[in-house]
């Protein structure tokens, strides 16, 4: 179980990446959390600064809540590691797997998960072999409907659902605005569901599911961080035996790639009850209109008693 | 890697399933705010006020010139000699003093006004507020430039008015496009409320109305019956020569006209002021009251003794000399680092650059590249209520020194050559806009 913890507690926020609003707000919902918890708590960006801070009083713990690149592809991670300072959730090697979508998926299918048919292409590729004709093989490989995505990101920046052709080049366009390598994934119609998985050092448990509602359709990113504009049902509403799929397909995701934690995964379930992956979130968003808290406040922990039991895990001795 | 263990649900008893859209009121909100929801767009804007971007995206007036000792002596006096009366509630209309200052600001652009026909707003910003309060019914239609300002557009869009854009081009508004908008829409049987224009370094455009097209200006809006709301917050800062003379100066019944000292003096202390015909002043000073009781009396006071006591006009060719070498530093950049069929417009004066991009860019769909690139500017949608403007920025050279200001343009044509490069490989329709309010936050207006 949790450790004690003295000292003070680093939410390490915001960053240099195209999610650093949303990174500032979990930052700063998580920081009342583990005040509200009875822990001294700093918030700090990620710049030139930092190093210099954490060298010259090294916190007790660091709570890494940086989204997209740099947070969760492990880099400030390793950095941590090479500081030799605790911090709560996944190792950097973990979160390159997680971070990277066409890496996590193949993981995730080769455990046995069924995963939406998929192609990770560069901007080079199309460049080199001519866009018409690689994206024509992409159709007939893929079929439609299907969405484009950056294979590093997050927050649904740059991913477009393509019901016809003529769309695609302008949804590649803007994917690679958000990064070099694009997503190409069968569109799987069904009800999206974000499951977290905590790991208080007894196992990783599922959370109770979220069911997620966009009340435009598209679970886009107006409709992720504006109030009122998606409906959440906690726990979403599933057949026990889907239920059970939801979170066994969750806590595989955060097995096998070696999570640490606390992780969400983004599934959906079709209508014959089939349970698809989608993508795992290492820093998932904690936001006030995010799921995780959602189902957190489902279960029998509450978010600042939860996050306190993961900085009092994170400073125990063998950093469970 | 380990396989699947036995799966650990959380042991609470399944709860009744409990629906939220965490937001109790989401559907008691006016129609108004229908749309203000987030953005991708200005979630990029908050990476672009980290120091390692360079923000061409800012609208922020540079005031570290200002003489911090003298406003702070002034503003110490203002608290010993008049601490009472400027921590009170006063006039809706505003400080008389101030108002018979703001009309000596006012006849240097030609305009020959009494402090009485003066309301002091909260900024120029409250001032197209309430001119648009007072005239405005939902589906009314305001005739706006083509870019236009994006906090106008905002203001209008909050009242429910219909925004009809007209062409401008290197001359500013294009007289016959605005008769063949009043015509189009007087057509279609709706009514036009006024024309919103910024005849003087235009907000984004960076472009002035010619001195031949303000009198003719001025007779199609006659011959149509149409008010003009002149919004001037620029005048003063021209690079060349004198002041040009204002719409209002020429004509008084018609001319609705919008003044600040954001830019000639600092955008902290919220003031600005408007000059109206007598019928529509006596309106706006009991909108004035039900919107705020009374402009802020402190800041009009600390403008007043600053006007007063020190020599202002001198501050403001200081910083005339310094946003022209940062203008200067910037087309300097244009020229060297932009790609061919790229144009901008080259501003007399004010804070910004209208950059049209090669064909098949969209500005907004680039901004995550720029972002990425560490440099920030308004994509030109932002400046349009009708979605135009995808191939357009708006650049600001106000804020960052000439060095950074090179800086950022030779990364904007790093990113442009890269989106171009990408339009090559493509082709095809631009991106479909995202949903949400794009319009930028207030330091970037």
């Amino acid at each position: 179980m949790s450790h004690s913890v003295t000292g003070r507690v680093v939410v390490l926020a915001g960053g240099l990446s195209h999610e650093r609003d949303v990174s500032l707000k979990s930052g700063r919902r998580v920081s009342e959390a583990l005040r509200a918890a009875g822990l001294e708590v700093e918030e700090s960006d990620v710049d030139a600064h930092l190093l210099d801070a954490l060298r010259a009083d090294p916190p007790a713990c660091v709570v890494p809540l940086v989204h997209g690149e740099a947070g969760e592809d492990g880099s400030i991670r390793e950095v941590l590691e090479m500081l030799d300072l605790p911090y709560v959730g996944s190792t950097p090697g973990a979160c390159r797997l997680a971070f990277d979508k066409p890496v996590a998926k193949q993981v995730l299918a080769s455990a046995g998960i069924s995963t939406p048919r998929s192609v990770a292409l560069p901007h080079e590729m199309f460049r080199e072999l001519g866009a018409s004709t690689v994206i024509e093989l992409l159709v007939s490989t893929i079929g439609l409907p299907l969405v484009v995505k950056p294979a590093r990101g997050g927050s649904a920046l740059g991913v477009s659902v393509v019901r016809d052709v003529a769309d695609l080049p302008g949804a590649m366009v803007g994917c690679f605005a958000y990064g070099s390598v694009a997503l190409v994934e069968q569109f799987v119609s069904g009800h999206e569901v974000a499951v977290g998985v905590v790991d208080t050092g007894e196992g990783p448990t599922a959370l109770p599911a979220v069911g997620i509602s966009p009340r435009s359709g598209v679970y886009d990113y107006a409709a992720r961080y504006t109030a009122g504009e998606t409906e959440f049902h906690t726990p979403a509403d599933l057949a026990p035996e889907v239920a059970s799929d939801v979170a066994r397909v969750a806590v595989t995701a955060h097995e096998s790639l070696g999570l640490r934690h606390l992780s969400r995964s983004d599934l959906i379930v079709d209508a014959d009850g089939t349970v698809w992956f989608l993508e795992v979130n290492v820093a998932p968003g904690m936001t006030e209109t995010s799921s995780v808290p959602l189902a957190i406040e489902a279960s029998d922990w509450d978010l600042a008693g939860l996050c306190a039991a993961l900085v009092g895990l994170a400073v125990r001795p063998d950093r469970a | 890697m380990p396989g699947p263990s036995l799966v650990r649900v959380s042991s609470t008893p399944v709860p009744q399933g409990r629906s939220t859209r965490l937001d109790s009121y989401v559907d008691r909100y006016a129609a108004r705010t229908q749309g203000m929801t987030a953005s991708e767009i200005r979630a990029l804007f908050s990476v672009a006020s980290r120091p390692e971007v360079v923000s061409l995206a800012g609208g922020m007036p540079n005031i570290t010139g200002l003489p911090l000792d003298v406003v702070s002596q002034s503003l110490t006096e203002l608290v010993a000699q008049r601490g009472t009366v400027a921590m009170q509630y006063a006039s809706a209309q505003g400080d008389p003093v101030l108002r018979e200052q703001i009309t000596e600001v006012m006849r240097l652009e030609g305009i020959n006004a009494h402090p009485d026909d003066v309301c002091v707003t909260v900024g120029s910003q409250q001032a197209v507020d309430l001119v648009t309060r007072i005239f405005c019914d939902p589906g009314d239609v305001v005739l706006c430039e083509a870019p236009s300002y994006v906090g106008a557009l905002g203001v209008f869009r909050a009242y429910q008015c219909d925004v009809v854009h007209v062409a401008m081009d290197d001359d500013g508004l294009v007289p016959e496009a605005l008769r063949q908008a009043i015509a189009a829409v007087q057509a279609s049987g709706r009514r036009i409320k006024f024309l919103y224009t910024i005849p003087n370094f235009h907000n984004p455009a960076g472009v002035s109305l010619a001195a031949a097209r303000r009198a003719e200006i001025l007779d199609i809006c006659a011959e149509a019956d149409l008010l003009v709301l002149e919004d001037n917050p620029y005048g003063l800062l021209g690079f060349e020569g004198e002041p040009y003379r204002a719409l209002r100066a020429d004509e008084s019944e018609r001319v609705v006209y919008l003044g600040s000292f954001s830019k000639t003096f600092a955008p902290g202390f919220r003031v600005g002021w408007v000059l109206a015909p007598h019928a529509v002043r006596e309106k706006l000073v009991l909108a004035q009251e039900s919107a705020t009781l009374c402009p802020p009396t402190f800041s009009q006071l600390a403008v007043s003794s600053y006007l007063a006591d020190h020599d202002w006009k001198g501050q403001v060719k200081q910083f005339r000399e310094m946003y022209r070498e940062r203008r200067d530093a910037m087309l300097a950049a244009l020229q060297d680092q932009m790609p061919p069929g790229t144009t901008w417009t080259r501003p007399a004066g004010g804070f910004y650059v209208w950059v049209t991009l090669p064909e098949g860019i969209d500005a907004k769909a680039m901004l995550p590249r720029a972002v990425t690139a560490r440099v920030a500017y308004v994509p030109g949608t932002a400046f349009y209520a009708d979605g135009f403007g995808s191939s357009c920025m708006r650049l600001s050279y106000c804020y960052p020194t000439p060095e950074r200001i090179t800086e950022g343009v030779r990364r904007l044509g790093g990113v442009i050559d890269a989106e171009m490069d990408l339009r090559r490989t493509f082709g095809g329709p631009l991106p479909r806009g995202e949903r949400g309010y794009d319009g930028p936050q207030s330091d970037l207006t």
